[in-house]
């Protein structure tokens, strides 16, 4: 089972978010760079698929190649290779990587293309679907189990309240939840190995972005705290103010 | 528990490869995620947390230094060194234990000992299924190993052993044990299997220090192992030694990770304990402690990635190694003084690692060459004086 993951790559969920003078992008010194985490489900369940049923894990990923730096953490993993899509940086617009991942997608003739549901960056949960619409393949969002036997798939997805489960043809579009697995760490043996798999670099027309970042901006400060009186004195004004004020109660 | 980031004042992470970082970084989210969540129950305890010893050999911790052909990693020795830093900076007793199974057991049967030995232990010891101890320390010698009374005498196609080794790590829980003992008056390395007859591994209980770690006594009485488990190539003093030195040198890493942790603790409660109405890292007192623990770290840094530099392009003399001992261990012990000190009266509780920290490291100061004798070692090498006895 020949199997894709594609892959983002994204600051660390602890960095310290600094708005660039731009205004449009963000201050990327000293940013540690990661998988995205549901991406990192992803590249696992791929691992985990291929083991029990062989085959090879293809990671695909955009952007300049400073992104190769987490392409290896992907192959440490165990993923066999990858490509590189080239391009100066990650386009904010999601048809333009979801069009130029369709493009390098349809030639590999994969069984499976598997996602994370969305990058932890920009959030914009949209490439998974638009890869499967261009491509015309089952889009299978959010799961939280997978389950390949014989060609048959079915899957748990995540929804308002409860789980769904469904099953679908393949080759699909499937996308990551967390809760799928637990991500191994990289073995000392894998961090060697993945020094000697290919990243192939591709070359490709990217669309033009029709969606452009304006302006970005950090959310409002919280306010401070107000404290109205101490003991059991203070519980009237407290009921008041969380009544008409703060119109919680 | 918020992740570890470790201090780079000198920007020394520059001077690492990718796949050196990235060795760390997988290390130290293991740590993170395995080890500091129990270590401390298993420090109160007096026990060595076995679960983690699986998990450390698929990650392929054990032996990680040595070529691929026998089931290890095949990483340069500055990765391996990353490695002793970040499980030193969980507890010394993890370290210890990666230590002892790797340099000085997995060591001597790749360096000394025969193929079919190595193609026997190698692997089984690198993934973790075996475990092995190093017995060279005895009663009444430990700065002298030389002076050793453990015997071999050859009988047939045996060798009996008589004699008693002392303070080994990992004994008690160990497969086999890599033995050193006089044979004709010739310093010569065993493997002993566990369970072979007149072979004991009682475990010395009521320590203060290196609590999650197995310290044993080994106890040979007439014990009868088969010839070929003489390592062949292992002759005289010199063949233990240079396990110790394999050893050290990770040990000088270790004490880096150590090091890091008390005063990462260290640093984030002195900005946050207030007192005076001010948070105490605003005190003078305070800062000289907090600046002489990173200037400490920070000359560890560059000195031990220099030590791994030159082992890797086969330059190292082991007398560097002493030297990188002595130092960093000494002023890791002081740092973890100093950041318990910091820390008050919390410092003494398991809810702060400094204190457990501190007193892995009175072992750590005093194992694998005592200070006192590291600092001969270095002297007799820039003296050309040897001042021992």
């Amino acid at each position: 089972m020949n199997i894709a993951v594609c892959m983002k790559q994204t600051p660390d969920t602890e960095a310290q978010i600094k708005i660039a003078d731009d205004g449009t992008h963000i201050q990327t010194d000293g940013i540690k760079w990661i998988i995205n985490p549901y991406d990192e489900f992803a590249i696992e369940e791929a691992l985990r698929i291929t083991e029990k049923h062989g085959g090879e894990v293809t990671l695909i990923s955009l952007g300049p190649a400073s992104v190769e730096k987490t392409i290896r953490e992907g192959l440490a993993m165990g993923a066999h290779k990858a490509i590189r899509i080239d391009a100066p940086e990650s386009p904010a617009d999601p048809q333009v990587v979801g069009a130029a991942l369709a493009e390098v997608l349809k030639e590999g003739n994969y069984d499976l293309i598997l996602f994370g549901k969305q990058a932890i960056d920009d959030d914009q949960s949209q490439v998974p679907s638009i890869v499967a619409t261009l491509l015309d393949l089952p889009a299978v969002a959010v799961v939280v189990k997978l389950d390949i036997e014989d060609g048959k798939a079915t899957a748990l997805r995540e929804i308002e309240g409860g789980h769904e489960k469904v099953t679908f043809s393949q080759p699909a579009v499937v996308s990551a939840q967390r809760g799928l697995n637990e991500p191994r760490y990289r073995s000392l043996k894998g961090i060697m190995a993945a020094k000697k798999k290919p990243i192939e670099v591709k070359q490709i027309n990217l669309k033009e972005n029709q969606l452009s970042v304006e302006k970005l901006s950090y959310p409002p400060e919280k306010k401070p705290g107000r404290i109205v009186g101490e003991g059991p004195d203070a519980v009237p004004e407290l009921v008041r103010l969380l009544h008409e004020e703060a119109k919680v109660i | 528990m918020k992740k570890f980031e470790s201090p780079d004042y000198f920007q020394v992470d520059d001077l690492l490869s990718e796949e050196e970082k990235m060795i760390r970084q997988s290390i130290r989210d293991w740590v993170d995620e395995e080890v500091m969540p129990i270590i401390e129950e298993y420090y109160q305890k007096g026990e060595f947390p076995m679960h983690l010893v699986p998990q450390m050999g698929e990650m392929g911790l054990f032996g990680a230094n040595l070529p691929e052909e026998y089931g290890c990693a095949g990483v340069n020795n500055v990765a391996y060194g990353l490695m002793m830093q970040e499980l030193e900076r969980g507890d010394s007793g993890i370290r210890s234990f990666a230590s002892v199974q790797g340099a000085l057991v997995m060591y001597p049967i790749f360096e000394y000992g025969s193929e079919e030995q190595k193609k026997y232990w190698l692997p089984k010891l690198a993934s973790g299924e075996k475990i092995g101890c190093f017995g060279l320390t005895e009663p009444d010698y430990g700065s002298n190993p030389g002076g050793m009374v453990t015997k071999a005498v050859k009988d047939g196609n045996s060798y009996i052993l008589n004699g008693a080794k002392m303070w080994i790590t990992n004994g008690t829980i160990a497969d086999v044990a890599v033995v050193w003992a006089k044979l004709d008056g010739e310093v010569r390395g065993f493997l002993v299997e566990k369970g072979t007859p007149g072979y004991e591994a009682p475990e010395i209980k009521g320590k203060h220090s290196l609590r999650a770690s197995v310290t044993s006594e080994l106890v040979f009485q007439d014990c009868r192992i088969p010839a070929e488990n003489i390592l062949p190539k292992a002759k005289g003093l010199k063949a233990p030694l240079s396990c110790l030195t394999q050893a050290r040198y990770g040990i000088a890493w270790g004490a880096i990770g150590s090091a890091m942790a008390t005063y990462d603790e260290a640093l984030d409660y002195a900005k946050t304990r207030i007192q005076f109405d001010k948070p105490i890292a605003s005190f003078q007192l305070v800062q000289n402690k907090l600046v002489y623990m990173i200037t400490e770290i920070t000359k560890m840094q560059t000195l031990t990635l220099q030590l791994g530099r030159l082992k890797d392009q086969g330059k190292l003399r082991f007398t560097q190694v002493s030297m990188a001992k002595r130092n960093n261990v000494y002023h890791a012990l002081q740092i973890a003084r100093m950041a318990r000190d910091i820390l008050g009266a919390n410092g003494i509780t398991s809810e702060y690692q400094s204190m457990r920290h501190m007193n892995n490291l009175e072992s750590v100061y005093t194992y694998e060459g005592t200070h006192d004798i590291h600092t001969l070692i270095v002297g007799e090498d820039i003296t050309g004086i040897p001042a021992y006895y």
